[in-house]
């Protein structure tokens, strides 16, 4: 049943996918940039998570809690640094994403310069058993990364649908001015928004950790995501999760079938195709460049 | 040590190059490209497996190889400018073509794949780059004083001001594209016949970062101050023997610093002859 094993691989390589997206989607959906720095704050969520298996010996529950605040207050961080000064003189867009680039880039080089560029593996965390299912062999670390990212996005969107700082959120989607007569702190909303995206980085950071390795330049799968993130429409969290999955099933799929070279010619493609063609992607709103 | 010297100078003056091909793209029509890194890697590969194996000899091989970075910017270029796309749009797909393009040749066994290919003649002298140097600038300048060149200006103050002028967007980009790749091939070129080996990792997004770096330090619509901080960027860090990651930590935070307090970059629209002509005007006031 090679079937139904590459559709779970790519359902749970979608699931990590989805979980990158999302932080991708809630930046862009607030301040309409593409937050190049998303994928260093994965990576230093990996390194958090991997410091605190690794020499602190703890479960998985405090390793992604740890990791959840650590990566939350370096996006925070992030923002206040080298975003803040840019929004509120009302910067294009562009100049954020530069900031953005640069951030990326010096995280990471800080990291091989402090830390090195060896790679790490996580210490084992839970059992990595193999479960048959359907006379296929499933592995169990697959299905966790399916279920925890479902789970926590599930959560994410009874946060934003429900509560009040979520109705705030929802209101600075449509017009952060407006929002902020209101008297919503809008300052307070975009560092309540990047500390949700650094949540989801860290949350993020441990699966690929676990999957793969820990090194400096592990935040470039978050191209993936990027791309993951454009299929369901930027700014858009359903778009994220559906975006995810597709990409990482198509992409199984592809490596499996086709060859696993053409998997990243594949996928750029696709985004470059997606770009052109349906810019909002499946489920994004309207996004013109404002005049 | 003037060898060290000499070499130094010759990495910088090929790095100008490419610098140049990419402000007469991103200076002046104000689109962010995160892929021209790929048009050196082209231009490079090119030109190096023609001269590698004996097809043509070096300037046939520099020609050819401008010539297939253009071609390669039409690929890209003709669907995503037509398609007006939003500009950070159009910047990650020009990212995810030069990533595309990093994995076929890793993979292609003409360029030797992932290992690369060494055994390049080293053919780049001095006067070949002080030549090709010259050669950018004086058409980067022409075009810029031409009608098209005027035109990528009005474009980047504001589009639909020059489109409602009569200014066709798509064809006065895409041609300041294909200019801008053309030098970037050309300095891809120059650089696989100085160092005599090239290796796809050494065309990625992070040297287009490092590209997109020097003309935003520089100043976007200005030649001589990209020009001024590609020879910064380049030959200060080599000088004084500073390790490629606290090199690239500086750029990254290089560049955040300029977005937050001055991104007008070095020279803002200014070039060098500009600040000479103010103080002369001053001295004739004296």
């Amino acid at each position: 049943m090679l079937f139904l094993q590459t559709l779970v691989t790519g359902l749970s390589v979608g699931g990590i996918y989805a979980l990158m997206a999302v932080g991708y989607s809630l930046v862009f959906s607030v301040l309409s940039f593409s937050n190049f720095a998303h994928g260093a704050v994965i990576m230093l969520g990996a390194y958090i998570g991997l410091g605190l298996a690794a020499k602190l010996n703890l479960g998985l529950g405090l390793v992604l809690s740890g990791s959840i605040a650590g990566a939350g207050i370096i996006a925070v961080l992030n923002e206040r640094l080298a975003y803040r000064a840019l929004r509120q003189r009302r910067a294009p867009s562009l100049y954020l994403m530069i900031s953005a680039m640069g951030c990326s880039v010096f995280l990471e080089n800080m990291v091989y310069a402090t830390i090195g560029s060896r790679f790490y593996s996580f210490p084992k965390l839970f059992d990595h058993q193999v479960v048959e299912i359907a006379g296929s062999a499933l592995s169990l670390l697959d299905l966790a990364a399916f279920g925890v990212s479902l789970i926590s996005i599930y959560a994410l969107h009874i946060f934003i649908m429900k509560t009040r700082m979520g109705i705030a959120i929802r209101a600075g989607v449509d017009d952060l001015t407006m929002c902020s007569l209101m008297g919503v702190n809008t300052n307070r909303l975009i560092s309540v928004v990047f500390f949700l995206a650094g949540a989801f980085a860290g949350i993020a950071g441990i699966f690929l950790g676990i999957k793969y390795l820990v090194y400096p330049t592990m935040g470039w799968v978050t191209n993936k995501a990027y791309i993951a993130a454009v299929i369901g429409g930027l700014g858009s969290l359903p778009g994220a999760l559906i975006g995810g999955l597709i990409l990482g099933v198509l992409e199984t799929f592809v490596s499996v079938y086709v060859s696993s070279i053409m998997r990243d010619v594949f996928s750029f493609t696709l985004l470059i195709i997606l770009l052109i063609w349906l810019p909002n992607g499946l489920l994004g709103h309207e996004a013109e460049e404002k005049v | 040590m003037s060898a060290y010297i000499i070499s130094i100078c010759m990495l910088a003056g090929i790095n100008m190059v490419a610098v140049i091909g990419l402000s007469i793209f991103t200076g002046f029509t104000g689109l962010f490209s995160l892929g021209h890194a790929a048009f050196v890697g082209i231009g490079a590969y090119i030109s190096g497996v023609l001269t590698y194996h004996e097809y043509t000899d070096f300037y046939t091989a520099l020609i050819a190889g401008m010539a297939g970075a253009s071609v390669a910017s039409l690929i890209i270029g003709i669907p995503t400018l037509r398609a007006k796309l939003r500009s950070d749009y159009f910047a990650i797909a020009i990212l995810g073509f030069g990533e595309a393009l990093r994995v076929i040749l890793e993979n292609l066994d003409i360029t030797n794949g992932a290992r690369g290919l060494p055994g390049i003649e080293e053919k780049t002298t001095p006067g070949v780059l002080l030549f090709s140097i010259a050669a950018a600038l004086f058409t980067a300048r022409s075009f810029l004083k031409s009608k098209y060149g005027s035109a990528c200006i009005a474009a980047r103050e504001d589009s639909i001001a020059a489109e409602m002028s009569g200014i066709n967007l798509f064809r006065t980009r895409l041609l300041s594209l294909a200019i801008s790749a053309a030098f970037c091939g050309l300095s891809g070129g120059l650089l696989a016949h100085y160092l005599s080996f090239i290796q796809p990792v050494m065309f990625t997004l992070v040297q287009s970062t490092q590209l997109l770096a020097a003309v935003i330090a520089g100043g976007m619509g200005s030649l001589s101050g990209p020009m001024i901080a590609s020879f910064i960027f380049i030959a200060l860090p080599e000088a004084l023997r500073v390790a490629q990651m606290w090199r690239l930590a500086a750029y990254g935070l290089l560049l955040v610093l300029i977005m937050v307090y001055r991104p007008q970059g070095l020279m803002g629209y200014r070039e060098l002859t500009d600040i000479f002509k103010i103080f002369k005007s001053k001295e004739g006031k004296k």
